[in-house]
Parts: C-alpha cells; sequence; structure tokens
C-alpha cells in the first residue's frame, strides 16, 4: 500500500521508524516492531545508517518487515551511494513490493563512527526525487530506457519546520515538490506555534502537500537539553525540560516523555496530516503516547 | 593544458540585465587564457541587446587586496552596471561577488584546472575546478566548495545557528546563498532548476 492512497481518503496517518542494528542479527528489531508497531501505525520507516552509523541494511530491513505484514518506508540517503547504486537499490525495493521512499541526503560521514569514510553526495535528496520521478517514467537518470514495466513509488521527503531561518528550508521544500516529492515527514517538533506558523507557509504557497509532524519521547532533561546544544532544527522549550525534571521517577520510567509527546500530538493534530514518531530506541512506548493521544 | 573554458553564450546571456561590466583576469595567460573567445563573445553581447559598459582587463583577481584596489579605483563604471561579467577561474569571481555585496557578479567562464598556480591564492574562496561554474547560480559564493557537502539543490537540515553539522566554525553555505539571491529577489530563478553535478564533463575535458 502507497501512504499515497490513505492521504487521498483524508486519513490523519501516523507513521513511526525503527533503527537496524549493528550486527546481522535483526529479529529483536523485527519483533519490536510487531509487538509495538504493528496494526497500530500505518507504516513503518526504516532509517538508513542513521547519524552516518554503520548498521544492517535499511532495504534488507524493510523486506522483512513486509515479509510480516507491516508497510515499510524505505529511507535512503545519498551519502553512501552513488546515482547508479541509489537507483538500483530502489529498483530492487519495487521488486519486493515496497513502494513508500522517504529520500534524504543524509548526515554527513564526520558525524559518524567512520569519519574517516568518503562522503558521497553524487546526488542529493532533490536529485534522488527527480531519479525516482524518471524511473517511474520509465527511464534512469541517464535516459536510458527501462525494461518491462516502471515502478510506481509513494515519494516522501524531509523538511525541518521549526529551523531558524525557514525560509531555505521552504526553498528547499518548493523544490523537492517540483521534483516530485508527495509527502513530507518532518524533524521533531516541540514547539507547535513554529509549526502552525510553517503550516501557514506550505498551505499558501504549496497547497495541500501531506505533512506528518515529527514527535519523540524525551527521555530525560539531559537529552533535551544535548538536542538543544546539538540537533539542528530542534529546540526543546524551557518549561519542558521543567517538567522532566519536576518527577525524577516518573521521567525514569518515561511517562513524562509519554505525555509530553501525547500533548504535542493533540496541539498539532488539526495543522497536520498525521504525525511520524521516532522513538529512538523506546518502540514499547508508542502504543501508550498514542493512546493517550486519543489516536488507538 | 585547459584552465579555463568560456561559458556558452546562452548561458551566459540569460543570467545578464541590460548594462554589464565585464572584468578579464589574464594574470595566468602565461598558461592558457580563452582571450579571443572573450572578445569574440563581448561582440556578441553586443548584438544581442546588451551594453557593455567597459571591459576592464587585471591580473590576479584572486588576490583580494588587489581586488578591493581595483573596485575601488572603477567605482563609478560599477555603479553604473547592473551586473558584473567576470572571466577568471572560479576563484577570482568568488573575490569579486564576495566585495561587491550589492552586485550580481557573474562567472564567463567554466574552471577546469589550476596547475602551479601562477597567481596569488586567496585563502578564503576555494575553487573545486569542477568545469561546471554553477556560481551564475547561486549568487558568487560556490555551492561546492562552501558547502561541506557540495549540494546544489538547496541547504541539507543540518545547519545550527548558521553554521554547518561538519564544522562549528563553518558558516552554512546554503544559508548565505539563500540570503544573497534574495536580497536580489531571485530566489525563483534558483528555483527553477535541479542541478546535478556531471562528472564525465570534468574527467573528459581535463584529459584533452
Amino acid at each position: 500500500m502507497r501512504l499515497s492512497e490513505l492521504f487521498k481518503k483524508n486519513k490523519f496517518v501516523i507513521t513511526s521508524e525503527i533503527g537496524p542494528p549493528k550486527g546481522w542479527q535483526v529479529e529483536k528489531c523485527i519483533h519490536e516492531a510487531q509487538t509495538y508497531l504493528k496494526d497500530k501505525v500505518d507504516a513503518i520507516n526504516v532509517t538508513d545508517n542513521q547519524s552516518s552509523v554503520m548498521r544492517f541494511g535499511s532495504l534488507a530491513t524493510c523486506i522483512l518487515l513486509k515479509q510480516k505484514g507491516m508497510e515499510p518506508v524505505f529511507q535512503v540517503t545519498c551519502r553512501d551511494r552513488n546515482r547508479i547504486a541509489l537507483q538500483s537499490d530502489i529498483l530492487s525495493a519495487y521488486a519486493f513490493g515496497i513502494k513508500n521512499l522517504l529520500l534524504l541526503t543524509g548526515d554527513h560521514t564526520i558525524l559518524g563512527d567512520h569519519k574517516d569514510a568518503k562522503p558521497v553526495f553524487d546526488l542529493d535528496s532533490v536529485s534522488l526525487i527527480h531519479a525516482v520521478k524518471k524511473l517511474e517514467n520509465g527511464e534512469d537518470l541517464a535516459g536510458n530506457k527501462l525494461e518491462g514495466e516502471p515502478p510506481k513509488f509513494c515519494i516522501g521527503a524531509v523538511v525541518s519546520p521549526c529551523s531558524d531561518p525557514i525560509e531555505p528550508q521552504l526553498f528547499k521544500m518548493e523544490k523537492k515538490i517540483k521534483a516530485g516529492a508527495e509527502f513530507f515527514q518532518t524533524q521533531l517538533v516541540f514547539e507547535p506555534e513554529k509549526f502552525v506558523k510553517f503550516m501557514d507557509k506550505v498551505k499558501k504557497n504549496f497547497g495541500n502537500i501531506p505533512v506528518l509532524a515529527g514527535i519523540t519521547i524525551l527521555k530525560s532533561a539531559g537529552m533535551a537539553r544535548y538536542m538543544n546544544e546539538n540537533v539542528a532544527g530542534v529546540f526543546v522549550p524551557e518549561n519542558l525540560i521543567e517538567e522532566l525534571k519536576k518527577d525524577k521517577e516518573k521521567t525514569k520510567s518515561g511517562q513524562t516523555g509519554v505525555e509530553i509527546a501525547a500533548n504535542l500530538i493533540k496541539e498539532l493534530k488539526p495543522y497536520s496530516h498525521g504525525i511520524h514518531i521516532m522513538p529512538l530506541g523506546w518502540d514499547n512506548k508508542v502504543p501508550e503516547v498514542l493512546k493517550l493521544a486519543g489516536l488507538i | 593544458m585547459l584552465i579555463t573554458k568560456i561559458k556558452n553564450k546562452e548561458e551566459i546571456i540569460q543570467k545578464l540585465n541590460k548594462k554589464v561590466l565585464v572584468l578579464k583576469c589574464v594574470g595566468c595567460r602565461e598558461v592558457h587564457f580563452p582571450e579571443e573567445d572573450i572578445d569574440n563573445l563581448i561582440g556578441e553581447l553586443t548584438k544581442s541587446n546588451i551594453e557593455v559598459t567597459d571591459v576592464l582587463v587585471f591580473d590576479y583577481l584572486c588576490n583580494p587586496d588587489f581586488s578591493k584596489a581595483i573596485i575601488e579605483k572603477h567605482k563609478n563604471q560599477i555603479e553604473n552596471s547592473q551586473n558584473l561579467l567576470v572571466f577568471s577561474c572560479g576563484v577570482g569571481v568568488q573575490v569579486i561577488s564576495s566585495i561587491l555585496e550589492e552586485k550580481i557578479v557573474l562567472p564567463g567562464c567554466d574552471t577546469f584546472n589550476i596547475p602551479g598556480f601562477q597567481g596569488l591564492s586567496s585563502q578564503n574562496f576555494n575553487c573545486d575546478l569542477c568545469g561546471e561554474c554553477y556560481l551564475n547560480y547561486t549568487g558568487g559564493i560556490c555551492p561546492i566548495t562552501a558547502c561541506s557537502k557540495s549540494l546544489l539543490n538547496g541547504p541539507c537540515g543540518g545547519a545550527k545557528n548558521g553554521k554547518c553539522e561538519v564544522n562549528k566554525e563553518m558558516d552554512c553555505g546554503w544559508e548565505k546563498i539563500y540570503k544573497k539571491l534574495n536580497k536580489f529577489g531571485i530566489i525563483e530563478t534558483q528555483n527553477e532548476y535541479i542541478k546535478i553535478r556531471n562528472f564525465l564533463r570534468e574527467r573528459v575535458e581535463k584529459t584533452k
């Protein structure tokens, strides 16, 4: 199933994500997705060597999810492959029934655990979207005809709605839409007012393009502070950090983070087409967040 | 050895406004500089209804102190022109563009190679010798050398407080490009293109 079919039906779309392990034994990761995410979310993103840390592959994990009856979103970054490998992997995915893509530029290699690796960036997010669009039209990026029936994906992209300044983000978003992006998943949102303003601009400039607001479950005040220092486009306001500090037991058990996430979802719901939960290892808390937000 | 090659006429003309001042840098002419091609092109511009306000010839635009002096000396001609068309390597164009914040500075050449650099290289700008100069799309700020990922179609989401995710000392090249294009009100023209780097072009031209 393509996510575009859900957007067409005006469904409030819920996605979450899993990060494959560093190693080949992927059962635990698949089992967690099955236990905590299956039938609760519409699709599950699989990150692609996230944070430039070498891991089990995104494509193989997507195939395993599909085999267990879940709907994967294949995340593809431009950091590790040139245009030949990117197109090849995306065609391969289609043969396994993987129809949802999230196409990103990707973090730089220097942020990861192979700092001395060559950062590829032969294509970027915009030109990768363009390349997939060409595949859908029956030819590759170089203009050679594909054999047989062309693939038909639902192409997703990312945007950072709380970035400052926001204009360069909107400028890139427009390029992605022009290139063929059909939906967006956003960077983490902790400031609903900023998101609402961003969505106003999106509606005015690009109409009704589906945007899923990015949500995470804050684990501690330290995590929030770390993100404020180091993660681009993310700012956790002081009142949320205070909340995390208040009841240590509740925060330790994850309850405060769950409540904050659920409240954010309730606030963002009227302004977005769905949410994308990035649990960063806390997959087991996703059902509770959804329940508390009134979504399941 | 091929160092710079003149851009094709159409690519140059579509970016130019009516009044253009031409700067030619012949600092590295002892190696190779397409002077004759440039003179022919200037003739063509006039035929295409573009007024060339003046043609100034210099050495080593890559030297910022030298370029500042030149700009000061020719203030009036610059004031009187809407664009500057610079025939130099990628470093020369970036130096002029950084000094003339208020002018649209366009490259007339694609730069392929700078062997045994004859001039005084600027420490603040770099040219990656891609053979496909993008400075005419990006407000004279090079997306290949000013962006850690050499992105051609806009910023990634990795900049924080205007600084690059790779190096907190480094400004986000694309935020700078955005600001500059926005200042000139030409963001939309940038938005019409999807740029994909042509590595073949670089390779073929260099081995000639």
